[in-house]
């Protein structure tokens, strides 16, 4: 094949490329001018592909903080969220911390038990979580407790993953450093460990936080009315009665998935430059 | 480093892994093979039960503790579990055993048996009672064998299910079918994807990279409700058709709530989990590598197939296993663009769990589903790496 052939062949996986990046990205920008839409359609009319003001209108954004409904769902995400974050960040970074030892005692097994929670089908999680505490002994079935120690256990794995990608670029001599000046181990862990791993704590943190946010089978099986989410009122939603609404939602969503993405990667940034060797 | 490396410090994690996974999935394992309704609201039945051949009807004694025992549960309302354990292992005999303590006080039959079998003939049989005994025991292999479409019949033999309600084994390989579908799909698409990312110019590069990291970090509802609003008949990709006059307006396309939307959903929603290994592997190949193979005569195909491909193979192992792994549980986005015929084997575990209410099966479809995940998992250890999982 001569030098065109080949050129022809590289256009062509070049623009399936681009097609694999429109319909990765794509569909998110086909919800947000929707969310706007004046009437109750999920396409669009004619009117709006014109331009025209009238076609447009804030009424699914009213609909949704006018509703009482969708506040207690924001505010249960939020709730739930936090609260299970903080445990699982407290509890992954600790973990992380010690696993960074080489010499950890079965670190492996140990590493695949951690990490489980990631891989375990969702559908399995929830079934397990139901059935065990609704049993009459523990009884925390529709209540935040049950699903707060659920999301934990499901984000706790990403903190351990990004900890301990952090500690891999860690200069240990500052630790020893530090020691030979004095500082006792909780010292040299609050003012030379925990600021230089901060970076990689956060991120945990917001993908531990994005995971209960996100998630709902744990809600759907065990939460009961109180409990609602809002993954599990868009669930509602969207097997229900599928209304704009719920794209006014998705649109806020998607704006609050891409402030998380640039702290992330700001967070990213800030620590591969710390690592570099001074 | 001394106090703060101290393996302890890893403890509380392991314990509330423990604790909130491994203690509540073994007991869904338990709760598929054991199942003690019967045995604990007839005890003195049960008892009875064990010395009894099944040759012939049991002894009157027997008939008088089982009528005490289904007043008791009718006054607990356990009856109505009861009848629907036994009504598993022999179908038609729920009302024969609900109606019984209804109606037993108001017999005027000479004595208790007779009592029985005016209520129901069918207590003149040795089918109920086979399957009473078989319910008293609180092992089951029952659930599992329905798992797998297959019945123990009264008599303890194992058959086949009947046709009509062989779903189960057609559901693992749908599912299984699906989830490689969905792997080669993300593989083929997210191949030249990551290649873009990373051999583009460093601006280019990290436009490309945001552009998969927002759909990474966007909810999965949103964009399983994209997929709605793109593929229903009066959704866009229809109103493009309509508009280029590829379909009639009067003839739009099925692309949702059936398996074609499964396919699509899950493809778009799975994809960055493959992009992301894959681009972090090709990100590290050395670029003189496919320019020595030209530089000694390879054309751009063999330079790929030959050097660059085989360099890139440990990110698709670790993109296709991750993909693999996660469709094969996959739940949310069958759920609710899959209609009928695009559900899997977890919106199944849902169903048993929410609907049919019949948990014993669920947690063995489970149990099935959760070693086929493990043994995966391993595989990944081995050939991946976990501590090598990246992430963003």
């Amino acid at each position: 094949m001569n030098t065109l052939g080949w050129r022809t062949v590289k256009g062509l996986v070049g623009i399936f490329t681009a097609f694999g990046f429109l319909f990765l990205i794509g569909p998110l920008f086909v919800i947000v001018p929707l969310s706007f839409n004046a009437e109750p359609y999920f396409t669009f009319r004619p009117e709006m592909l014109m331009l025209d003001p009238d076609a447009f209108s804030l009424r699914w954004y009213e609909n949704l903080f006018n509703d009482e409904e969708w506040h207690r769902a924001l505010f249960n995400s939020f709730f739930i969220g936090i609260c299970a974050t903080i445990l699982a960040t407290t509890l992954g970074t600790l973990a992380a911390i010690s696993l960074n030892n080489r010499n950890f005692p079965a670190r492996r097994t140990v590493m695949a038990l951690l990490i489980s929670p990631m891989v375990t089908p969702i559908v399995i999680v929830g079934v397990s979580v139901f059935f065990f505490y609704s049993q009459p002994l523990i009884g925390l079935s529709q209540s935040y407790i049950g699903i707060i120690l659920s999301h934990a256990m499901l984000g706790a794995p990403f903190v351990v993953i990004t900890v301990t990608a952090t500690l891999a670029g860690f200069n240990q001599t500052l630790m020893h450093a530090a020691s030979s000046l004095g500082a006792n181990a909780w010292t040299r862990f609050r003012r030379i460990q925990l600021p230089l791993i901060s970076p990689g704590v956060i991120t945990g943190g917001l993908f531990a936080f994005a995971t209960s946010f996100d998630e709902v089978v744990v809600v759907l099986f065990m939460g009961g009315l109180e409990q609602r989410t809002l993954p599990r009122q868009m669930w509602s939603g969207i097997r229900e009665e599928i209304n704009p609404t719920i794209l006014a939602v998705a649109t806020l969503l998607i704006i609050f998935a891409v402030l998380v993405l640039f702290t992330v990667e700001w967070l990213r940034a800030r620590t591969a430059k710390q690592l570099q060797p001074q | 480093m001394g106090a703060f490396k101290a393996s302890w410090l890893a403890l509380p994690l392991v314990g509330f892994v423990i604790v909130t996974l491994l203690v509540p999935i073994f007991s869904l394992i338990r709760l598929s093979v054991y199942d003690s309704t019967v045995a604990d609201a007839l005890p003195k039945t049960a008892e009875a039960l064990k010395e009894w051949t099944g040759n012939e009807l049991p002894p009157i004694a027997t008939y008088e503790i089982l009528g005490e025992e289904l007043t008791a549960a009718q006054q607990t309302r356990e009856v109505g579990r009861i009848a629907s354990r036994v009504n598993r292992i022999l179908s038609g005999s729920r009302s024969t055993i609900s109606k019984t303590p209804r109606r037993l006080a108001r017999t005027d039959a000479p004595d208790v048996r007779a009592a029985f079998i005016s209520i129901d003939e069918d207590w003149g049989e040795l089918a109920i009672w086979n399957a009473l005994k078989q319910a008293t025991d609180t092992f089951t292999s029952r659930n599992f064998l329905q798992a797998i479409d297959h019945r123990l019949m009264p008599d303890g033999s194992i058959a086949p299910m009947p046709e009509s309600q062989q779903v189960y084994v057609t559901l693992f390989i749908r599912t299984l079918g699906v989830s490689v579908a969905v792997t080669l799909l993300c593989f083929l698409i997210g191949y030249p994807m990551a290649y873009a990312m990373a051999h583009a110019s460093p601006g280019w590069g990290r436009l490309l990279l945001v552009l998969v990291l927002i759909p990474f970090w966007t909810s999965l509802l949103v964009r399983t409700t994209s997929w709605i609003v793109i593929l229903q008949q009066q959704g866009v990709l229809n109103d493009i058709f309509v508009f280029l006059g590829l379909v009639a307006d009067d003839n739009r396309l099925t692309m949702v709530h059936n398996m074609t939307g499964t396919l699509v959903a899950m493809t778009q929603v799975l994809l960055p989990f493959m992009i992301l290994p894959l681009y972090s592997v090709m990100t590290n190949i050395p670029r003189d590598l496919t320019k020595a193979a030209s530089s000694l005569g390879a054309n751009p195909f063999q330079a790929f197939m030959r050097v660059y491909f085989p360099n890139s193979l440990p990110g698709v192992a670790a993109g296709g296993l991750l993909v693999f792994i996660l469709s094969i549980g996959y739940y949310i986005t069958p759920a609710l663009v899959g209609g009928s015929k695009g559900q899997l084997i977890s919106n199944l575990i849902a169903y048993h769990l929410q609907t049919s209410l019949n948990w014993g099966l669920a947690a063995a479809l489970s149990v099935i589903l959760l070693v086929g995940v493990f043994v995966l998992y391993v595989v990944y250890d081995r050939f991946v790496g976990i501590d090598r999982m990246k992430l963003g």
